[in-house]
């Protein structure tokens, strides 16, 4: 079992209406210092078996046509560690 | 790092070799030359990107023009009209000091690249419209057009556009009344996703798009501008004057329908303290447009200093800066001692507003950017002087061929079983079925005052609870009619939406269309929309109701092949109390059926030779405006003086198609006898014009029956409201139960 994740984020050109909630909420709670904000999709991908080329590659193409809307958002796909070493 | 200088008018002046990317930007050479002899040199960087999109066919309307002028020139005499063509919406008088604006646009191509976003911004555009006239939005209606029903790519589109419109319309708070639901596979890859929106003021409140009073401050105020819909601009930015910059900026608008509400509440309150001396919203074009527009149909000039514009990207050049379609943006031109009270308004609502420029005594729109000037033009070279075509138009050849297609002539249902068979396929068919998915993911019924929406024969809202005065608005159009005679075709659309007004007990005042066509370069197209405005202008001239503006969609085709010609038009009618409209559903038993008008054997372009025979030929249903008026007369006494009880109009599907309608609304079925004269088929399904179905208390038979035959109005009776099913005498009868569920479970089916 390994983990892969997609982040799908709105292109720097799109208008992000909750981004800008968000920034303009900052201030009215005391959070100076932060000029912008942009809100972001997380997906975590439990994949059966390794991850090859040919799992990226299938995982990409889910990302492309479901999890993202490519007209307004990129996404990035990367595998994440195996965590057991890194517990304690 | 070099930077080439900034294209100022003076750089221009000196570098009069510069090659322009023109054509990148839609030019043709002509029109750059013309460009180049109106500013007497070459045009700047900024100058450019203003003429390019001013004139482009969405902005100019360059190809249609020519034609449009008939809604002026044979507009009716009409005392309701108190604003006509020309500004951001018309404006009819409709009593009691309340006056109402309305209109439909296009969204067409957006929706198709990004269906939820699309849509969403064409609800935000149009409502901007309403607010720009100095009215309270008070309802939405959508006509929408797909392809066929079970294309793959419709289950990509449909369900993104009801989602933007139902999310945009329901977070503002409008009500969605009306509109419809279109599938045919001429739309497959060009769907038509047409808004139109209603709002309502006083009389003293209207307000016009023109900058007057120099010395006037020119105010922007809404969302910042970033780089939405610039793709055309970006290659101004990018391959010619800076090389560092993304070379593609998206062409697609993120709406925020928050930001548009507190737009909406800002603007009225700004408006009732009397702030503002003229408005434009900014929607195709942007800055280019309210800039230019607002200074050619004011008095004077005005002065634009675009660093001061409020940007949400900071690396957006000049040119992407005025032509940027950044939703949620008003431009207001205010009094100098009257900005600070506005701005004081503007950040109670949380909206960002700006000092841009200025009104200028002059004749000169200039703007400036880092110190220098990179735009001086005549702004009505810019706004109202583009280019006019005349554009070759011709019957075409395959015309007569699919008119002497006759589908009088298919083979019709031979035994009562079939016929009932087919009758269950027509009443289950996309375009015939229930729409109520669609539909019931709007808000029908936000702010209170909605009295008929969807599926009604038009959508009603009340405007005065004091009095119950209320307006009417329907919308129609019949893409399969127009082709197969357009002039015909855009009088259909309007008789129907006429009917559709008075069928409710409502009078038909004023017109707005939403012209979808092909592309203008193909005569054969050129003919049919030519055709489509000479029908509908002399249509609206015998029934008095001028056209008070709306919008032209050209080049919706793939390849070769254009769409049906489809002007969809919308009626706005004024009731006097909405008590007493009329509804579709019917409501008691025992009441008598009558159907009012003429009965021909009319099945050119009807929803029988589609469904059962797929089938496209011969002639639409004649035309007789006089009879649509006469009809309209009588429904509209009849529900002011209680003489019906239910009423619906004749259209797509004739008449069985509107008594199960009538029937599954109110739960209660119907007893039919085919009239003397007629065969059962000829009456169940012909589409012939100018008629309708009503249900006539026993206690008024003799006074409604004396009403119409005074007046000369052919009206036979047809049957009973009764029991729990839809019978046909000698013929079939259906239960109510089968019939709802072939009419309720199709669209579910395809799309849920």
């Amino acid at each position: 079992m390994a983990r892969v994740v997609v982040d799908v984020m709105l292109k720097p050109e799109i208008l992000d209406p909750q981004g800008q909630a968000v920034q303009r909420a900052l201030p009215r709670l005391g959070f100076e210092g932060v000029s912008d904000v942009r809100q972001g999709k997380r997906f975590e991908l439990e994949v059966d078996g390794p991850v090859d080329d040919a799992a990226l590659a299938r995982i990409h193409e889910l990302a492309e046509s479901f999890l993202a809307n490519t007209v307004i958002e990129d996404f990035t796909v990367k595998v994440e560690e195996e965590k057991a070493e890194a517990g304690k | 790092m070099s930077r080439t200088p900034l294209d100022t008018v003076e750089h221009a002046t000196a570098t009069p070799d510069v090659e322009l990317p023109w054509a990148e930007l839609g030019l043709k050479k002509d029109e750059y030359e013309r460009v180049v002899e109106i500013l007497g040199r070459r045009p700047t960087g900024a100058e450019l990107a203003m003429y390019s999109v001013m004139w482009s066919e969405h902005c100019s309307y360059k190809s249609s023009k020519v034609h449009l002028r008939q809604f002026g020139e044979k507009a009716p005499q009409s005392d309701a009209l108190l604003v006509g063509i020309g500004e951001n919406a018309g404006v009819v008088d409709v009593g009691h000091g309340y006056a109402v604006t309305f209109k439909v646009e296009s969204h067409n191509h957006p929706s198709y690249v990004e269906p939820y976003q699309g849509a969403a911004t064409g609800v935000g555009g149009i409502v901007r419209d309403i607010i720009a006239m100095g009215a309270r939005p008070v309802a939405v209606v959508d006509p929408l057009r797909f392809g066929a029903a079970d294309h793959p790519d419709t289950k990509r589109v449909l369900p993104g556009v009801v989602a933007g419109i139902g999310g945009y319309g329901n977070c503002l708070g409008l009500p969605n009344i009306g509109g419809e639901v279109v599938f045919d596979s001429c739309y497959q890859g060009n769907p038509l996703v047409n808004a139109g929106a209603i709002g309502v003021m006083r009389h003293e409140d209207i307000h016009l798009a023109k900058a007057s009073g120099a010395g006037n401050k020119v105010i922007l105020y809404g969302a910042r501008t970033g780089g939405d819909g610039i793709g055309g601009a970006s290659i101004l930015a990018s391959e010619t004057f800076d090389d560092a910059k993304p070379s593609k900026r998206p062409a697609v608008q993120v709406g925020d329908p928050f930001q548009e509400k507190l737009l909406i509440e800002c603007t009225l309150e700004a408006f009732k303290e009397k702030l503002v001396v003229g408005i434009q919203d900014l929607g195709a074009a942007g800055l280019s447009c309210a800039t230019s527009e607002l200074a050619s149909n004011g008095s004077g000039g005005m002065r634009v200093t675009l660093d001061d514009v409020p940007l949400r990207d900071s690396t957006l050049s000049p040119e992407e800066i005025l032509m940027s379609e950044s939703q949620e943006r008003m431009c207001a031109v205010v009094e100098p001692d009257k900005v600070d009270r506005f701005l004081e308004i503007c950040e109670k609502w949380d909206v960002i507003a700006t000092v841009i420029g200025e009104v200028t005594d002059g004749d000169r729109l200039e703007i400036y950017w880092h110190g220098g000037k990179i735009v001086d033009v005549d702004p009505r070279t810019v706004a109202h002087d583009g280019p006019v075509y005349e554009r070759p138009y011709a019957r075409p050849s395959w015309q007569d061929e699919l008119q002497a297609d006759d589908a009088n002539k298919l083979p019709r249902p031979e035994t009562s079983e079939e016929l009932k068979d087919q009758v269950l396929k027509l009443v289950a068919s996309p375009n015939q079925a229930s729409k109520a998915w669609i539909t019931s993911q709007y808000d029908h019924f936000v702010q209170g005052n909605t009295v008929l929406a969807q599926p009604e024969d038009s959508g009603m809202i009340r405007v005065d609870e004091e009095t119950g005065l209320g307006v009417a608005i329907a919308t129609d159009g019949n893409g399969r009619y127009a082709k197969l005679d357009p002039y015909a075709g855009a009088q259909l659309a309007l008789a129907e939406a006429y009917r559709n007004v008075a069928t409710t007990g409502a009078k038909p005042l004023a017109v707005s269309d939403c012209l979808n066509f092909g592309s203008p370069e193909d005569p054969a197209v050129m003919w049919q929309f030519a055709e489509a405005v000479r029908g509908l202008a002399d249509a609206c001239q015998q029934l008095g109701t001028p056209v008070t503006g709306g919008n032209v969609s050209l080049y919706n085709q793939t390849g070769e092949v254009a769409i049906h010609p489809t002007p969809v038009v919308a009626v706005l009618g004024v009731i006097d109390d909405v008590a007493r409209r009329t509804p579709v559903a019917f409501q008691e038993e025992g009441q008598l059926l009558y159907l009012l008008g003429d009965t021909h054997e009319e099945f050119g372009g009807s929803a029988w030779s589609q469904v059962i025979h797929d089938h496209l030929g011969g002639l639409p249903p004649q035309v007789d405006l006089e009879r649509e008026r006469l009809l309209a007369e009588i429904l509209i006494s009849a529900s002011r003086d209680g003489m019906i009880d239910s009423a619906h109009d004749l259209s797509d599907g004739g008449l069985i198609q509107a008594v199960v309608e009538s029937a599954l609304l109110g739960g209660k079925g119907a007893r039919l006898v085919v009239p003397d004269g007629l065969d059962a088929f000829t009456f169940l399904l012909s589409e012939s014009a100018g008629r309708a179905v009503v249900a006539v208390p026993r206690s008024e038979e003799v006074r409604f029956n004396d009403m119409c035959g005074a007046r000369g109005l052919p009206v036979t009776r047809i049957g009973v409201v009764d029991g729990d099913s839809v019978e046909v005498q000698g013929e079939f009868a259906l239960s109510l139960d089968e019939l709802r569920t072939a009419h309720e479970g199709t669209i579910p089916a395809l799309l849920a």
